[in-house]
């Protein structure tokens, strides 16, 4: 049998027959059962249309599209600054990295370089906001996994000072619209950077804090360990990015990888994971949110005093041409393509959503498993339906 | 030992039992807030608009309506267009704020509060009458002038015009400051 991919998967009766012995000497009638769109472990209005067999997992169809706003269609009647807007709201817990990656395919496409500070500036926001992402994602595959509200309360603590610190930086919490083709849109203010050195001092003694907290709960090793195994070529084939395919083990990381901004001017460690296991994707987030922390102090260090926005005309109006730019953000290789046919408004905008294409793999990770293992699985997708369905 | 992760686990619940409450209840107790807050309510300075509709354009969803007619004048700007109707829909907004940096006179300001819940739709667009009479609390958001006086709209109430201050538009400068690697272009400058 094949996936849609074309990959060959052990056809769903050989997979359960393995991984459980006996249970093929009761057969039942296969049973289809929607989950979602409206449910709170879909992680937004997303639907799945499962075929059980008593609870083990023959098939799965996600369907979604229920969120669908045409923001990419939208953007082609809107200047290059008021699209930034809209990058808000695609992934909306990670609004910077969206920004971020907007921009820089703007800058590219009008050829503007922006200057160092806003360049710093922009790569700690980022870092923030990457950690950010990564407490919603650990608290709701907790919740997931039914530790109800009380590791996400844990996260959101601490996801709230980041929010804070936005605040002060932009005026907003979660669209932000902070940055700008050709840097950001004005300085930090004075208090943001004492309330930074402040959180950055605080913030590992709450990792530990998760770190005691879960990384060796027994509920948690056993219901994740070796759970929805994803093999680094089938990551590769199905173009997984971002912690996903650094759980299964490949070293990939753009910041590494294809450096822009300031990330070749700081030294950082990738984790990798060993198996691609629930476990895995799950204990390499919190291991991520460390190396950021060590990200947004060598640029307080590095940053200097100096202009944050490069001198642009209020409408840009970039030559004729397209630009792809790319970015890691928190769910994998987020990409912005822009084609500009030399008038103010972009003449196609193409985005290429790490957690759609992430997401893609579900089907190959659950057949054979069980429903609730199917929703940990999902939850450590880490999807944003804001960005899949756009 | 089986068990010793959950343990370990329990004593950080514990130790969080005797620590201070991170959350506080809202009506009685609010969280200090920021003046960069981008806020409902729009500050709107009559004595300083000129009517040129510069926020209406760069509104990404083109909420502002703004009707004049000639032949007015400001006390800030001197000659300017007489505002018939400028009316905010805010009922639609996002507060992202891009009228506000399109202002060149710095005549609108972000507001500063967000407590704004109305039962009709009607009632949440911001006419002109209201934007003149409502009291001015702006937010410092992309107003320099206004950090550089550490003003704070929750601490500090209502700031008049003329306090209100005005930051030289870069694209009104005769010599606009160079960034390095970068083309001038007077192309689209409004
Ligand atoms: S804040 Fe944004 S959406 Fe609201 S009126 Fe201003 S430009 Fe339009
Ligand atoms: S941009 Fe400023 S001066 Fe022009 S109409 Fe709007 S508020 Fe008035």
């Amino acid at each position: 049998m094949t996936t849609g991919l074309g990959l060959s998967a052990a056809p769903p009766g050989e997979r359960y027959k393995r991984l459980l012995p006996g249970a093929m000497s009761m057969r039942s009638e296969p049973v289809t059962v929607n989950v979602g769109p409206q449910h709170p472990s879909t992680h937004g209005v997303f639907r799945l249309r499962v075929t059980f067999d008593g609870e083990i997992i023959l098939d799965v169809e996600p369907i979604f599209g229920y969120l669908h706003r045409g923001s990419e269609k939208l953007a082609e009647e809107r200047t290059y600054t008021q699209v930034i807007t809209l990058t808000d709201r695609l992934d909306y817990v990670a609004s910077m990295t969206n920004n971020q990656a907007y921009v820089l395919a703007a800058e590219k496409l009008a050829g503007l370089r922006p200057p160092e500070r806003a360049m710093y500036l922009r790569v700690i926001a980022a870092e923030l906001q990457r950690i950010a992402s990564h407490l919603m994602a650990t608290g709701f595959l907790l919740n997931d996994l039914g530790a109800f509200a009380t590791p996400l309360m844990y996260c959101f603590r601490e996801r709230e000072k980041i929010l804070d610190l936005f605040e002060m930086l932009c005026g907003a919490r979660i669209t932000l619209s902070y940055m700008r083709v050709g840097g950001v849109f004005q300085d930090a203010p004075e208090d943001f950077w004492p309330a930074l050195r402040k959180f950055l001092k605080e913030m590992p003694g709450y990792i530990d804090e998760y770190e005691a907290l879960l990384v060796e709960n027994e509920i948690l090793v056993t219901r994740t360990r070796g759970v929805s195994v994803l093999t680094v070529d089938h990551a590769l084939n199905a173009s997984v990015t971002g912690p996903m395919l650094r759980a299964s083990g490949f070293p990939w990381d753009l910041r590494v990888v294809d450096p822009y901004e300031v990330y070749d001017r700081v030294r950082f460690d990738v984790p990798v994971g060993k198996a691609g296991d629930n476990y895995d994707r799950f204990k390499i987030r919190l291991d991520e949110m460390r190396q950021s922390l060590r990200i947004v102090e060598q640029c307080v260090e590095q940053i200097e005093p100096g202009p944050v926005r490069a001198e642009s005309p209020a409408l840009l109006r970039p030559p004729a041409g397209d630009a792809y730019a790319r970015i890691e953000g928190p769910k994998g290789e987020l990409g912005f393509y822009l084609v500009s046919d030399g008038s103010i408004a972009p003449y196609r905008f193409k985005l290429r959503a790490p957690s759609f294409i992430n997401l893609t793999v579900l089907r190959d990770l659950v057949i054979g498993w069980k429903l609730a293992d199917m929703i940990v699985t999902l939850g450590s997708i880490d999807i944003n339906m804001g960005e899949v369905d756009r | 030992m089986y068990g010793l992760g959950i343990l370990s686990g329990m004593v950080v619940t514990l130790k969080n039992f005797f620590r201070k409450p991170f959350t506080v209840s809202y009506p009685e107790q609010r969280l200090p807030q920021h003046p960069r807050f981008r806020g409902e309510e729009f500050t709107w300075y009559e004595e300083r608009c000129t009517g040129c509709a510069s926020c209406a354009k760069f509104c990404p969803l083109g909420i502002i309506r703004i009707v004049t007619h000639p032949g007015g004048t400001t006390p800030a700007e001197g000659d300017s267009y007489a505002i018939d109707v400028f009316d905010i829909d805010i009922a639609r907004c996002m507060f992202c704020g891009l009228c506000v940096e399109a202002c060149p006179y710095d005549a609108l300001f972000m507001g500063s509060g967000f407590e704004e819940a109305k039962y009709r739709r009607r009632d949440l667009v911001i006419s002109v009458e209201r934007l003149r009479a409502a009291e001015k609390r702006p937010s410092t958001w992309y107003r320099p002038q206004l950090e550089g006086q550490a003003y704070d709209p929750r601490r500090d109430g209502s700031l008049p015009w003329q306090k209100a201050g005005r930051e030289p538009w870069p694209y009104h400068l005769p010599q606009r400051p160079q960034a390095e690697g970068e083309k001038t272009t007077g192309e689209g400058t409004p």
